[in-house]
């Protein structure tokens, strides 16, 4: 990939309460790629993201972004953040647009908005398709309508590198198509893209690299792998041909 | 209005106007990150400095603002640091200040009817310095809660998503919790320690029956709160009533006025949504006929 990466993680240790969780992780996004975090459930991929964006420290290693240490780091309008959520909902009625809006504070002056901020919230909510809904409660959303609104929230300050923890959790097919998409624009424009993903599903085509986590430890970091035969099946959890001997794969029962 | 010739009901209903428009605008804030009970906290801390402010004699108002502002930065710190006993330390912080304030008065001579006054407000004791004090903080509040609503909305909406966007995630939440302690000293006079939460967080769940904005929601709650506090002042200058209880009441039948009301609107919302629906989207289930009867066929 080109120069200095966009996010570069040297092993990186963290600890929930006295649990490890990461245990020493290498991870780098180049500019320009779109590199997915996979692993099942309790491998450490949204810890992982987490030391990115500062919200659980790392205990050792050093994370980097933009070729900046993350303590350091302050120009915080290049990055684009889709937390794990199933709702955009508080606790006070919030309109669409009044939450999308609070993702471009970072590109405003003591947060007073212009005509170009407000014109980028329109954009945003066009991208996800929801221009129409701007002014109604997210209360009146569907579960896939909440994740776009999250996911217009994170570009509407048109960040350089966008991260998502699981984008694709509990979302309706109608909505996955439209984040689909709106990715793919993304990454046409340039955006990097760090994803945390259960199984690529849709996303697939977009995905340069996979990175793979297994109880804290990277897996495999390479091509994505590749689904064949009845591991192409929707809903089966893959297990890749780099895991250890003895590794207790992942049973769905679907296919039983 | 013959109760505006008395110079101690002018004082009350300025301080009950400034209490009506402060206490809700801090308290959406509160409800949005759903601490409800914050400022209940606060009450019970800002007893102790009322009960320093007796032994010391100084101002009661200003030494409730110092020792609940203290009292709100420890509990952002017990909030930070202590993450699986910072219920019980925040109940031993609350306990605590009511039982060091009812100590203190005691300490100091007061008398409980000094006590009842500052739990559940009197219209007589608002006094021309209170109304200064008063005067001076409702405008701090004011000015953090207007100046800085987009950055506080965004923080008490989601806080890890805020730090991403580069807010000062920590000194908005302490900033939060100082400006929710300074209001609970405002509104201490008419409403009294022990009631003044509900002020906070009632007006602010009546607005949200009807709205469905963050603005909007700000502006009812605060027009629900100034109204309430005004009526309820002025009715307990002609009844003889408790204004801090009469307030309160007041703000709780608002609230059920308002549920009432808004259901069949609810109702109205959700057909004319269902309307808008577009076709081959229909809003009900409906299963095609040819699939649920093979299925029928096949159990």
């Amino acid at each position: 990939m080109t120069s200095e990466p966009v996010v570069a993680l040297r092993g990186v240790t963290a600890e929930l309460g006295a649990r490890p969780v990461l245990r020493g992780i290498d991870l780098t996004v180049g500019r320009g790629e779109v590199v997915a975090l996979l692993g099942a459930n309790g491998s450490g991929k949204s810890t992982a993201i987490r030391t990115i964006i500062g919200q659980v420290p790392a205990s050792g290693g050093t994370v980097e972004l933009f070729g900046t240490p993350r303590r350091s780091f302050r120009d915080w309008a290049r990055v684009g953040y889709v937390p794990q959520r199933t709702t955009a909902a508080g606790g006070v009625p919030a309109t669409v647009a009044e939450i999308v809006s609070s993702g471009r504070l970072s590109r405003t002056r003591f947060g007073v908005f212009r005509k170009a901020d407000r014109e980028a919230v329109r954009h945003a909510l066009e991208l996800v398709g929801l221009a129409d809904r701007a002014k109604d409660s997210v209360t009146a959303l569907s579960g896939g309508q909440h994740q776009r609104v999250l996911i217009a929230r994170a570009l509407v300050a048109e960040p350089e590198l966008l991260i998502m923890d699981e984008p694709m959790a509990g979302v309706d097919l109608a909505s996955q198509e439209v984040l689909a998409r709106t990715l793919r624009q993304q990454v046409e424009v340039g955006t990097t893209v760090l994803l945390v993903l259960h199984e690529l599903g849709p996303l697939e085509p977009l995905i340069d690299r996979a990175v793979v986590l297994r109880d804290g430890c990277v897996l495999h970091d390479g091509p994505p792998p590749q689904a064949v035969g009845q591991h192409a099946l929707p809903g089966h959890d893959h297990v890749h041909p780099h895991a250890p001997e003895g590794a207790e794969p992942i049973r769905t029962g679907l296919l039983s | 209005m013959d109760l505006l010739n008395y110079a101690f009901m002018q004082r009350a209903l300025l301080a009950a106007v400034l209490v009506g428009i402060t206490a809700p605008a801090v308290g959406i804030y509160l409800v949005q990150r759903r601490q409800a009970l914050m400022g209940d906290g606060i009450g019970h801390v800002a007893m102790t400095g009322v009960g320093l402010g007796f032994l010391l004699s100084t101002s009661p108002v200003w030494m409730a603002t110092a020792v609940s502002v203290l009292g709100t930065v420890l509990m952002e710190l017990i909030r930070w640091y202590g993450r699986t006993r910072g219920d019980i330390a925040l109940a031993m912080l609350f306990y605590g200040g009511m039982a060091g304030g009812v100590m203190l008065i005691n300490v100091a001579g007061g008398s409980s009817a000094n006590l009842v006054s500052y739990l559940f407000g009197s219209l007589s004791t608002v006094s021309p310095s209170d109304v200064t004090a008063i005067c001076v903080l409702a405008a701090f509040v004011l000015l953090v809660t207007l100046g800085l609503r987009r950055q506080l909305f965004a923080v008490s909406q989601d806080e890890e998503f805020a730090r991403v966007t580069g807010l000062p995630v920590r000194a908005l939440n302490l900033l939060t919790a100082v400006t929710a302690a300074v209001t609970v000293t405002v509104a201490m006079r008419v409403v009294g320690l022990l009631l003044v939460s509900a002020l906070m967080v009632v007006p602010v769940a009546a607005a949200q029956q009807l709205t469905r904005s963050f603005t909007v929601t700000f502006v009812i709650a605060v027009a629900i709160g100034v109204a309430v506090t005004v009526s309820g002042t002025v009715t307990s200058f002609y009844q003889d009533v408790p204004p801090g209880a009469t307030i309160v009441l007041l703000t709780i039948a608002t609230f059920m006025a308002l549920t009432a009301l808004a259901t069949p609107l609810a109702r109205r919302r959700a057909r004319a949504a269902a309307a808008a629906q577009p076709a081959g989207d229909p809003a009900e289930c409906s299963i095609p006929a040819a699939r649920a009867a093979g299925e029928e066929a096949g159990v």
